[in-house]
């Protein structure tokens, strides 16, 4: 490139943004397009109050455009974000590279002895905190209690995996359009996966062994998946294989499914009477277990992250706070209501009488409070994480796992052959990557 | 003259045509029609084409969430920018392919089109460490360029199949009057040219406006056109088809109204010197 | 014919976008060689070291690779089919007398202008879901069980998808042709008692052969590298049902971050579409000389 060229191009960088900033410092925010993200863009104005001299570029993607991007611009230091949303899985292996900025030094007002331990922990590498928690989710059951009464059962507060078999078969109901379960199909290692994964953990399954040998052909794999196909052929909706968590919560919300097992954010959703017409009828109940000591329950924060190296470090760490603060949350609770505060992150909210009033709160504390990212299977293992295995190379393997499982519930392989697969392609990768010398 | 056509053929043919126009075009009229209900509304059984409470709110809603005009200008730049650098450097190359062919004439144009079959994503990287080293990413200097650089091949052939088509006698008898290569283009080849120009020129901005893989990995806020926009209506939670169909709308009108009512300059020069 | 004069300004005018597209092929694909040979994730940073041709022997020895070499051109190919016969039947109604031509050319063509993502995103949510699709009411409606499009059939589905985004390109320049069809031959073999069948295959087909290349060639180009629509709605799967050459390299490259992986599958990705490239030039040469 000719010093010409440069300089016509830094002209036309500079003439882009001399018409947004004047003398305001301008950061740009990436973030996923849930539902808590986009509230907390319409409540900017008091952002705006307390801090004129900051604007807010949002960049709101959905999740795996948003993860391929940041991904992409954080690994090659492009710059082009002030903050990132971002989970438990990258925060400590993006916090180890030396990608993000500590947040140890936010004000002693944002209090981080108030973060719920389990989330903490997960956003803490040697000490530093990497991230600031949005919001955080377990996963749990979500059920309809008004098909369940009908069907005459009850849900136990602790079900067994024997339990939901049980209610699902009673409730499905296809020809009125109601299927007793609704999970994840969806291939990819943030949607089936994570599902798939935690629940494994409760069948005492796990992803690798100490030595990182792959352990699809063991014999609790092979009953996790059996399970589950069988449950989702009988009971679950035409087109599971493509669902996700958006799909299935659409479906929820319309009254088509008679149980849920997914992220305890989506109680809010469920039982908002503005968006699902079930809203009365929501009960909910811990992940299923079967009497191995493991729930099939995960953990996940989306977090707020600064990058390291950006020139509006202070500005950024000023919006984190904001977001992430105590106050944002009053500041929520008082326009929306207690039930729409971003869950799962602090004590102190889970301490207020008021937001104890919400029917979900306390079962969303108790699931969060069951998941251990550190002991996460019933044999021990190399690795941390609950629905994931933190190391870099577990995107790309458990997406392609996922396709496998995903097409066993398409019921175009057997379960046999997925796990197979999964064996093999697990293998292959962790030998390239080095694990398996 | 024409063969006869009875009424009752012609009827035919127009029932038919329109049915087929009809099933064809239905999705989008679907999608246009979905924009105006309410959430709970898009999803009714039995679907509802008319008879529903018609409502703006998913415009307002769409419209609080994103900053549609940035996009829609930014899309706006990018495609018409990329195209008119695209032209500058098209036209000549193409005039001169068609009109002084040399040897390697053909193999040139053939290895052109080939580097259009290049897969994008192998080269991301690459392109996207020389677009943070040259200060690129997120500008829409940087899109016009990469979209000029897409598009170019398939603007050149499409300008040398049009340029053929122009008779050489009258640039042979032009030559004869003693006409300069200046004269030559400015009088006799620019008013032939115009039509397959336009064309080719609409043909690009249609192609640039809807290129959805460099569009969204280059840009983050500045410069993100309306493929950025509608990527953050993709699969939001909840009910969400009567916002993606109102985003949908709004991204896809533009191009689409442009494209109608150029339809006839479109077509014009699409023949890609097929037609004699 | 051309002087030196004019051969020498033809060059000069030529040599900007030779030298444009010669950069912009060469650098990139440079660069893309070299990551080929490297140990280079984007999450582990730190030396990438040369390790051969190892990222080739893992592309190459995928399971998956031959799939999509296989779901690639059963991509093309039915698209082909369809947008060609579909075209070449739309474009000889639509030359027929009726009334209202061009509004009806007007809703036939208008699904080229709607960008791919969207026109994917339309069609898995709102007609092919299984649950709330459109497709699904009707097959209710005629009492069949609602299909799974995009699990049961998925390549079939996103031919499907593509295909209408491609049949008015088709239909378009099908059309342009048919109108400059000699309408005295036609009415001649008519006079000759010759049928509407054989009118159709010794007049009408022959006449469009050049267009029907130029169809095949342009849209060859753009369905090599169908993305964003197998994105959107299958992303590849169920399994590798739906994964196309350049899913196949996104998902290396993007999906696990692993560019030596990627751009080596992408180094194999444009050798295998500069083979096609020869084959089509070939094809397209011989019928546009003449």
């Amino acid at each position: 490139m000719t010093s010409t060229l440069r300089a016509l191009f830094g002209a036309c960088a500079v003439a882009a943004l001399a018409t947004v900033a004047t003398a305001e410092t301008t950061i740009t925010v990436a973030t996923v397009n849930n539902g808590d993200m986009i509230r907390m863009q319409g409540l900017m104005s008091d952002f705006y109050a307390k801090h004129p001299d900051i604007k807010v570029n949002w960049v709101t993607l959905e999740e795996n455009v948003l993860r391929q991007k940041v991904t992409t611009d954080i690994a090659t230091k492009g710059g082009q974000y002030d903050v990132m949303t971002i989970g438990t899985y990258e925060v400590p292996i993006w916090g180890k590279q030396g990608w993000l900025e500590s947040l140890n030094d936010l004000p002693a007002s944002w209090d981080a002895n108030d973060i719920l331990p389990a989330i903490r922990g997960g956003l803490t590498v040697d000490g530093k905190l990497y991230a600031a928690p949005f919001y955080g989710e377990s996963s749990m059951v979500m059920y309809r209690t008004d098909l369940m009464k009908k069907a005459g059962l009850t849900m136990p507060e602790k079900p067994t995996w024997a339990d939901i078999s049980k209610a699902a078969d009673a409730m499905t109901d296809k020809a009125a359009g109601i299927y007793g379960i609704c999970l994840r199909g969806k291939a990819g290692w943030g949607e089936n996966m994570a599902f798939l994964t935690a629940t494994a953990n409760s069948f005492g399954a796990s992803w690798f062994d100490m030595k990182w040998n792959a352990q699809f052909n063991g014999d609790a794999w092979k009953k996790t998946l059996t399970y589950y196909v069988d449950l989702m052929h009988k009971d679950g909706p035409p087109g599971a294989s493509n669902n996700g968590f958006n799909e299935n919560l659409a479906l929820f919300q319309q009254g088509k499914c008679g149980m849920w097992i997914d992220a305890t954010v989506a109680a809010s959703f469920v039982s908002d009477p503005k968006a699902s017409k079930v809203a009365a009828d929501v009960g909910y109940a811990l992940a299923p277990d079967n009497g191995l000591g493991k729930r099939g329950n995960w953990l996940w924060a989306w977090s707020l992250a600064i990058p390291a190296g950006t020139k509006h470090a202070d500005a950024a760490k000023t919006f984190v706070d904001w977001a992430t603060s105590k106050d944002y949350l009053s500041l929520v609770a008082s326009k929306e209501g207690w039930a729409n505060v971003p869950p799962g992150t602090r004590k102190s909210l889970y301490a207020n009488p008021e937001y104890a009033k919400v029917p979900f709160a306390k079962m969303t504390l108790d699931s969060i409070n069951s998941a251990d990212p550190t002991h996460p299977t019933v044999n021990p293992v190399p690795y941390v994480g609950v629905q994931f295995v933190a190391i870099p190379e577990f995107q790309g393997i458990a997406n392609d796992v996922g396709q496998q499982f995903s097409a066993a519930l398409a019921g175009t392989t057997s379960v046999d052959d997925a796990l197979k697969n999964a064996q093999k392609l697990t293998t292959t990768a962790m030998t390239k990557a080095g694990y398996i010398k | 003259m024409a063969r006869a056509v009875t009424p009752a053929r012609k009827l035919g043919f127009t029932i038919a045509s329109w049915t087929v126009g009809l099933v064809i075009f239905f999705p989008i009229l679907w999608t246009f029609i979905t924009s105006f209900k309410s959430e709970g509304d898009a999803v009714a059984i039995p679907p509802l084409f008319v008879n529903f409470h018609w409502t703006l709110e998913n415009y307002v809603l769409v419209n609080q969430r994103s900053d549609y005009l940035l996009h829609f200008w930014n899309s706006v730049v990018i495609s018409v920018g990329s195209t008119f650098l695209a032209l500058v450097i098209a036209i000549p190359a193409a005039w001169a392919m068609a009109f002084v062919p040399g040897k390697r004439t053909k193999d040139v144009l053939m290895w052109m089109l080939s580097t259009k079959m290049m897969p994008a994503v192998g080269v991301l990287i690459p392109i996207y460490l020389m677009f943070k080293n040259t200060g690129l990413l997120d500008t829409l200097t940087g899109l016009v360029i990469i979209m000029t650089l897409i598009n170019l091949p398939i603007l050149i052939w499409m300008l040398y199949t049009y340029f053929k088509e122009i008779p050489g006698e009258i640039l042979e008898a032009a030559r004869m009057d003693g006409a300069d290569l200046k004269s030559e283009v400015l009088y006799i080849l620019t008013p032939m040219a115009i039509p397959g120009i336009a064309s080719t020129m609409l043909l690009n901005i249609i192609l640039a406006w809807n290129e959805a893989f460099w569009t969204l990995m280059l840009t983050s806020s500045q410069a993100a056109p309306l493929t950025q926009f509608i990527a953050s209506y993709s699969s939001p939670e909840g009910l969400f088809y009567a916002k993606l169909s109102a985003a949908s709308t709004m991204a896809i009108a533009p191009i689409l109204i442009l494209g109608w009512f150029s339809q006839k300059q479109l077509v014009r020069g699409l023949t890609f010197g097929a037609v004699k | 014919m051309a002087t030196q004069h004019s051969r020498s300004a033809a060059r000069l005018m030529i040599s900007p976008a030779v030298i444009l597209l010669f950069l912009w092929m060469i650098v990139p694909l440079a660069m893309t060689i070299y990551f080929s040979f490297l140990n280079y994730n984007l999450l582990r940073p730190g030396a990438h070291d040369f390790v051969g041709f190892r990222n080739y022997y893992y592309f190459l020895t995928d399971p998956s690779f031959l799939i999509a070499i296989k779901n690639t051109l059963i991509l093309v190919l039915g698209v082909l089919v369809i947008t060609v016969v579909g075209g070449v039947a739309l474009a000889v109604l639509l030359d027929q007398p009726m009334w209202g031509q061009g509004i009806v050319r007007i809703l036939v063509i208008a699904p080229f202008f709607v960008m791919p993502t969207v026109s994917a995103l339309v069609w898995k949510n709102m007609f092919l879901n299984p649950v709330n699709g459109l497709f699904a009411y009707f097959a209710q409606l005629m009492g069949l069980q609602p299909y799974d499009f995009l699990s049961q059939s998925p390549l079939m589905s996103i031919i499907m998808i593509v295909s209408w985004e491609w049949l008015p390109f088709a239909t378009l320049i099908l059309l342009t042709a048919m109108q400059s069809l000699d309408s005295e031959q036609m009415e001649a073999a008519e006079m000759d008692g010759a049928s509407a069948i054989s009118r159709f295959i010794y007049i009408t087909l022959p006449h469009l052969t050049r267009s029907i290349t130029v169809v095949i060639l342009i849209q060859t180009i753009f369905l090599l590298s169908v993305f964003a629509e197998i994105l959107v709605t299958t992303n590849g799967g169920p399994g590798t049902a739906s994964t196309n050459l350049p899913y196949l390299v996104y998902g290396q490259s993007l999906l696990q971050f692993d560019v030596g992986g990627g751009s080596a599958g992408g180094i194999v990705a444009v050798i295998l579409a500069n083979i096609v490239a020869i084959f089509l030039m070939r094809m397209i040469g011989k019928n546009l000389e003449a």
